[in-house]
């Protein structure tokens, strides 16, 4: 568990965040630009001091204002991977990772060939550092940052100067990361794609606040997160699992909650778990078990609220045993339907996104042996 | 060096000799005060800073006069340096050196503190986040990346070194053999009925000396870019 409390006064601004984030997991940090995201990863990583705070990680204390502790950066062992990369200009590909793995303190639980393999940076071990492009350089960054070994990964922004296929080069190797290393990561992005994709846990951040957090699934309906993401993108975030692949249809059924649902995939094992989003404009509601359409995806659920979102709609969640799916509709059709909670409602979908391949929450520390063939 | 005189081999030989010693004593601290002046907010940095780069504006006589005051027989530093060292610094070549690197020594640092400003905090910080403690971070990390810097103030002060004229004539006098360099030489050759020839000679050499310094740091900086990635 890592628990975070800071106030931070400069000028006009002043920060003050207070959020505990369960190890290991990614936890997004989520807001707009200058919410004070950088801010807080800075606090943690030792490199900004707060006026006051407290930082405790996995129960050592690494910041306590009141107590006068402040563990400086070189020793609080967090792997920082900072936007603009940061390596060093003087140094080859390799040079930058041996820096790195010269300096690491305590149990060594990734090697530098693990690092080199999980990362495909084999063939820019002899490249100067401005011969990469900006997905390699991130990557080097990201296997230097590991190579300290540390007990938490901090990344400020990773792939914001990246274009997208740049980023879609990178997004996978940070996947890999999570699914295979145990290593807690908080990740700082104003991109919500990116928080799909990784985040096990969102901390959302307004003007130097935090103004809500939680578990992905659970936040995904949160009012805020909606109105940082836009009303196109609001929707469940669901965690489901494979069932099998049907050749005839070329679709992938995957069981969520009580349900199942037929995606367009190929190539998943069964039992893979993987990361569904369902956008609120794409499910349907009826109130009867719906019949002769075209909509291949029905999940049967209860109504468990219905909410204004302040955009003329309303949204509507429906729990589909263990998980929760939303719907917008128009207020005319909450009022036809007369829909209240505890209703038995169908779900129709007519979309469904896969946000992540494999996405399994890494085991509790219990032996931190990675192995990137895993 | 068998196309030179005695006496020009001799003069062209103390120049270098002192111009490296020179050099080599301001390096460490032109490093320091660079980093004091740039790294470190303090009440007095602008009067340290006005302090260095007075010998730039000050006429070189003037340096040698205040050496001598200072680091003369009688000087409040020059006795002290004779009774417990035994050191004397006038009308020596060790004095010679002295007066070259007063004079040099803003050269090196302003070139020093150009570079350590263009050093990016962001990279120590990186250095910071992977365990590098102060020292380590700047023995790895800034000292490389001002070594642009380094070496243009190390080949600028040297170049200087090799010419400074007044400082050491005034502090040191001109003593053939023992601070009689290049620049003095000349001088000398010009004061003498019939030395046009001697004269032309030895400017010919500082020319030669200063095209091959400029030639050198040219070369060797393009070698620091591209090792550096720029």
């Amino acid at each position: 568990m890592l628990s975070v409390a800071a106030v931070r006064k400069r000028g006009a601004f002043t920060l003050d965040v207070r959020f505990d984030l369960p190890t290991p997991g990614v936890a997004a940090l989520f807001g707009r630009s200058g919410s004070g995201k950088s801010t807080v990863v800075n606090t943690i990583a030792g490199l900004l001091k707060p006026d006051a705070g407290r930082i405790v990680h996995d129960g050592s204390v690494l910041l306590d204002t009141q107590r006068q502790i402040d563990v400086p950066p070189e020793c609080r062992r967090m792997g920082y991977v900072f936007q603009d990369a940061r390596l060093f200009p003087h140094l080859s590909v390799a040079g930058n990772l041996r820096y790195a793995e010269r300096r690491a303190a305590g149990s060594a639980y990734v090697s530098l060939d693990a690092v080199t393999g999980l990362l495909d940076l084999g063939s820019l071990m002899d490249r100067r550092t401005h011969q990469l492009s900006g997905g390699e350089r991130q990557r080097v960054a990201i296997g230097r940052a590991l190579l300290t070994q540390p007990q938490l990964l901090l990344l400020d922004e990773p792939l914001a100067g990246l274009d997208g296929a740049r980023r879609e080069e990178v997004l996978p190797y940070l996947e890999t990361l999570r699914d295979h290393l145990s290593i807690p990561m908080v990740y700082v992005t104003h991109d919500f794609d990116e928080v799909l994709r990784l985040a096990t846990h969102i901390v959302l951040m307004e003007s130097g606040v935090v103004v809500a957090q939680g578990e992905a699934a659970k936040m995904s309906l949160d009012p805020h997160l909606r109105s940082l993401s836009g009303p196109d993108q609001v929707g469940a975030i669901i965690e489901g699992v494979v069932l099998g692949f049907d050749s005839a249809s070329g679709l992938t059924k995957v069981r969520v909650g009580h349900g199942d649902l037929h995606v367009q995939a190929k190539d998943l094992a069964v039992g893979t778990a993987l990361r569904v989003q369902l956008l609120a404009r794409d499910v349907i509601i009826s109130t009867q078990i719906p019949r002769h359409l075209s909509v291949r995806n029905c999940l049967a659920g209860l109504v468990t609220g219905i909410q204004d979102d302040d955009l003329g709609s309303d949204l509507v969640t429906i729990d589909i045993g263990g998980a929760e799916i939303v719907a917008r509709i128009t207020k005319a059709a909450t009022r036809e339907l007369s829909l209240t909670a505890q209703m038995n409602a169908w779900a129709l979908v007519k979309s469904v996104s896969l946000r992540g391949h494999s996405f399994t929450l890494p085991a509790p520390a219990t032996t931190s042996a990675a192995s990137p063939d895993a | 060096m068998m196309w030179l005189t005695a006496d020009e081999s001799e003069a062209l030989r103390l120049s270098l000799s002192i111009a490296t010693r020179s050099v080599a004593f301001n390096l460490p601290a032109a490093i320091l005060i660079a980093w004091v002046l740039t790294r470190v907010r303090f009440v007095g940095r602008t009067l340290l800073d006005a302090l260095v780069h007075l010998p730039l504006v000050l006429p070189p006589v003037v340096v040698g006069y205040v050496l001598l005051l200072l680091f003369g027989t009688h000087g409040f530093i020059g006795s002290w340096l004779q009774k417990v060292f035994g050191l004397e610094l006038i009308f020596t070549r060790n004095g010679a050196a002295l007066a070259t690197a007063v004079m040099s020594f803003p050269l090196m640092v302003r070139a020093m503190r150009i570079s350590l400003e263009n050093v990016d905090r962001g990279l120590e910080d990186a250095a910071r986040t992977l365990g590098a403690r102060a020292a380590d971070r700047f023995a790895t990390i800034t000292l490389p990346l001002m070594l642009p810097g380094i070496v243009a103030g190390v080949i600028t002060a040297f170049s200087a070194a090799l010419g400074e004229f007044g400082a050491v004539i005034t502090f040191v006098s001109n003593i053939p053999g023992e601070t009689r360099t290049l620049p003095l030489a000349l001088y000398t050759a010009l004061q003498s009925p019939g030395g046009e020839h001697a004269a032309a000679r030895l400017a010919g050499l500082s020319l030669g000396l200063g095209l091959g310094g400029l030639l050198l740091s040219e070369w060797f900086s393009r070698r620091v870019r591209r090792m550096l990635g720029r």
